[in-house]
């Protein structure tokens, strides 16, 4: 199934060809993830099945959750235990995390969410989907905190998104979701082998419970019932990490934007799928460029209003019926028209579809 | 005799330890503590044995039994 | 003879209310902590329950749990840590209703922990609703003619549940309600912590505790009802030893 044979110590410039599941495991482990606790759902079943072989060889430890609730909470106490720790899952198994991923975030624990979107809502289908937007993008769970979200859109940039994700949690101490869907989970192309190698300068790991040997108790809570303010000063606290991770952490691909009247805004595999209609277009004589974020939040805002100046119109396409439509035209104040391609449902477009609309609304 | 001291402050006059005490020698306070709660004392504390059923049953940790250190061992064992 | 406090709880008064029976359970886990000597390797979870302020109790790392979830937490960390000793002290609402699943699982998988039940029949902390353990005929606020009158089934045996389960090492139900039944439980919850140090695996007890508020008595009819009533119901001893 793989070609690697040591995780951990990669062979630089080594060619991969695994699945896209099988990829994020690789590099979670390249990256130093030592815990994973998950529970099978179609289509992420590749990521605990490879996790569970990988771990071993790495000294690190694989449960197989009893569920989603149990594999998060499991993730609760391996992050604050001071391990790298991840779990995954697909659209209704991350409904069910949501209560856990709530704690996580107000505890401020790093950890790595993968969610391999597939239809919804309800037990959907199988198929590749992007309508948990929302649950990802505007946290899923009760209260006010924020997932930082990575859309990846090839294989390549899950590789190096995943091990970037356990950067950013350390990092800002805070849970990292890697938003990907079906049919980046389930592909498979060749990438080259990238050795981990930290982005960001780590901080320690000052809130490890590992035993009070030499050191004051610690305690992990989100529990703030005294003084009556207590929460509120936790929750001003929370914001402020957050405002600095949207100054620090806005990731966007712009494509052929610099000319484009028409610009096509899609993240992760649809805008993969994009990026045959702006070449279809632009073999047409159509000005069409597109823009990618790939952080979903902190959501490229201004990378957005710069587009929004040069470019007449922009054409949202996502695999759901209208989420990351609503960021695009919060981060354009609707300064230029903003036109819809999406579908719910497990459905995808082809690059045809998507130049059949632009054909459609560019002139007019 | 056995040096059991009582944390007036500590009790929330649960009565457990009353109820407890193999020589009737524990009462509840006529009075209130601190928190607004009548409290537990020791009647005769010449009369405690140091049997701690009473710390024993305190769900407050609010009775404790020293170790009296002007006893000799001979002392603690003419005692009994 | 020498009574004190146990140097593994802070000094501090609870929150508990008089006569509650978790002050008792909580001083015999520090006694334990005190006498193993294993304040600093200990990480202990905080259930979601009465029992949430812990770790305004417990001088030794804390981690506060959903409702339920402390297994799942105690799993993760014990798995990263597997030379610390890790315990959950949980409800009976926490562990034996909303928690029933990593309950049952992590009995089965057999993870070298200490869990310390608390079965005091009623849900304390939101004002005395039934609880998976409330017996038969128990008037609490969500059942006013006693339970068995709206098809709520009879009380949930925990021991007996997990007494079935090849995974679990070690089960003990034991009681607070009179200083017998105390002594007695300190030494169940030194052997669960015990068999966590010798890594013999899964250790649970489950104490039967008084809620004098909840269900509406006097401290001391709360400690009748436990030796009265809760004792027919939920038979004291050991469940599982296994060697």
């Amino acid at each position: 199934m793989s070609a690697t044979t040591a995780p951990g110590h990669t062979e630089t410039g080594k060619k991969l060809l695994l699945k896209g599941n099988e990829l994020m495991v690789r590099a979670a482990i390249e990256a130093g993830c030592r815990f994973f606790a998950g529970y099978p759902i179609t289509p992420q079943n590749e990521v605990p099945e490879y996790m569970s072989q990988l771990m071993p060889k790495v000294g690190g430890t694989f449960v197989q959750a009893e569920s989603e609730i149990a594999a998060i909470n499991m993730i609760f106490g391996a992050s604050a235990a001071g391990a790298r720790c991840m779990t995954s899952s697909s659209s209704p198994g991350i409904s069910l995390k949501q209560e856990g991923i709530s704690y996580i975030a107000s505890a401020e624990l790093p950890c790595v969410i993968a969610n391999v979107q597939r239809g919804g809502p309800g037990l959907g289908n199988i198929r590749a989907s992007q309508a948990d937007y929302f649950q990802a993008v505007k946290g899923g769970g009760h209260g006010d905190y924020r997932l930082i979200v990575l859309a990846p859109a090839s294989l390549d940039e899950l590789q190096d998104l995943t091990m970037n994700a356990f950067d950013y949690a350390d990092y800002y101490r805070n849970p990292v979701m890697i938003l990907a869907d079906g049919l980046l989970g389930q592909m498979a192309e060749p990438v080259d082998a990238r050795p981990y190698e930290p982005i960001l300068e780590l901080p320690e790991k000052d809130f490890v419970l590992d035993g009070c040997k030499g050191r004051e108790a610690r305690v992990i809570k989100t529990l703030f019932l005294r003084p009556p303010k207590a929460l509120v000063t936790h929750n001003m606290r929370l914001q402020k990490k957050y405002e600095t991770i949207a100054s620090e952490l806005q990731l966007c691909e712009n494509v052929q934007t610099d000319d484009a009247e028409l610009v096509i805004a899609a993240y992760g595999m649809t805008a993969r799928i994009a990026k045959g209609a702006v070449d279809m277009a632009r073999q047409a004589g159509m000005k069409v460029g597109l823009i990618r974020p790939i952080t979903l939040w902190p959501f490229p805002g201004p990378a957005f209003m710069e587009v929004a100046g040069t470019a007449k119109k922009l054409l949202v396409v996502e695999m759901s019926s209208g989420q990351f439509i609503e960021d695009v035209k919060l981060a354009t104040e609707c300064n230029i028209p903003v036109e819809f391609l999406g579908m719910g449902g497990g459905w995808y477009p082809t690059p045809e579809n998507i130049f059949e609309k632009i054909s459609a609304i560019y002139d007019k | 005799m056995a040096n059991i001291k009582f944390d007036k402050e500590r009790c929330k006059g649960c009565c457990l330890c009353v109820a407890e005490c193999p020589r009737g020698n524990i009462r509840m306070s006529e009075i209130l503590n601190k928190t607004g709660s009548i409290y537990a004392e020791v009647i005769d504390e010449g009369d405690c044995n140091g049997c701690a059923l009473c710390c024993q049953m305190c769900p407050d940790m609010a009775i404790e039994i020293e170790e009296d250190e002007k006893q000799t061992c001979c002392e603690k064992g003419s005692e009994k | 003879m020498e009574f004190k406090k146990p140097t593994s709880l802070l000094d501090v008064p609870t929150h508990y209310c008089p006569g509650c029976g978790h002050g008792i359970v909580q001083r015999l886990v520090g006694e334990v902590i005190d006498e193993l000597g294993i304040r600093e390797k200990t990480i202990g979870t905080a259930p979601v329950g009465c029992a949430v302020l812990l770790y305004d109790y417990f001088d030794c790392d804390i981690i506060e749990c959903s409702h339920g979830r402390s297994p799942a937490v105690a799993t993760g960390i014990k798995r990263v840590l597997p030379d610390r000793v890790v315990f959950t002290y949980q409800g009976d609402g926490d562990l034996a209703a909303i928690g029933t699943a990593e309950t049952i699982h992590v009995a089965n998988r057999g993870e070298n922990i200490t869990i310390i039940f608390v079965n005091n029949a009623i849900y304390g902390m939101t004002g005395g609703q039934m609880a998976p353990t409330t017996i038969t005929g128990q008037r609490t606020t969500t059942t006013q003619e006693g339970r068995g009158q709206n098809q709520e089934g009879p009380p949930l045996k925990v021991c007996e549940l997990l007494a079935s389960l090849d995974g679990v090492t070690y089960l003990e139900r034991v009681a607070v309600s009179t200083p017998k039944d105390i002594m007695r439980a300190k030494k169940a919850v030194k052997k669960a912590f015990q068999n966590q140090i010798d890594e013999k695996g899964f250790s649970l007890v489950e104490v039967l505790s008084m809620c004098p508020t909840d269900w509406k008595v006097s401290s001391t009819a709360a400690v009748d009802f436990v030796n009265n009533e809760m004792k027919e119901v939920f038979p004291l001893g050991v469940f599982k030893d296994e060697k």
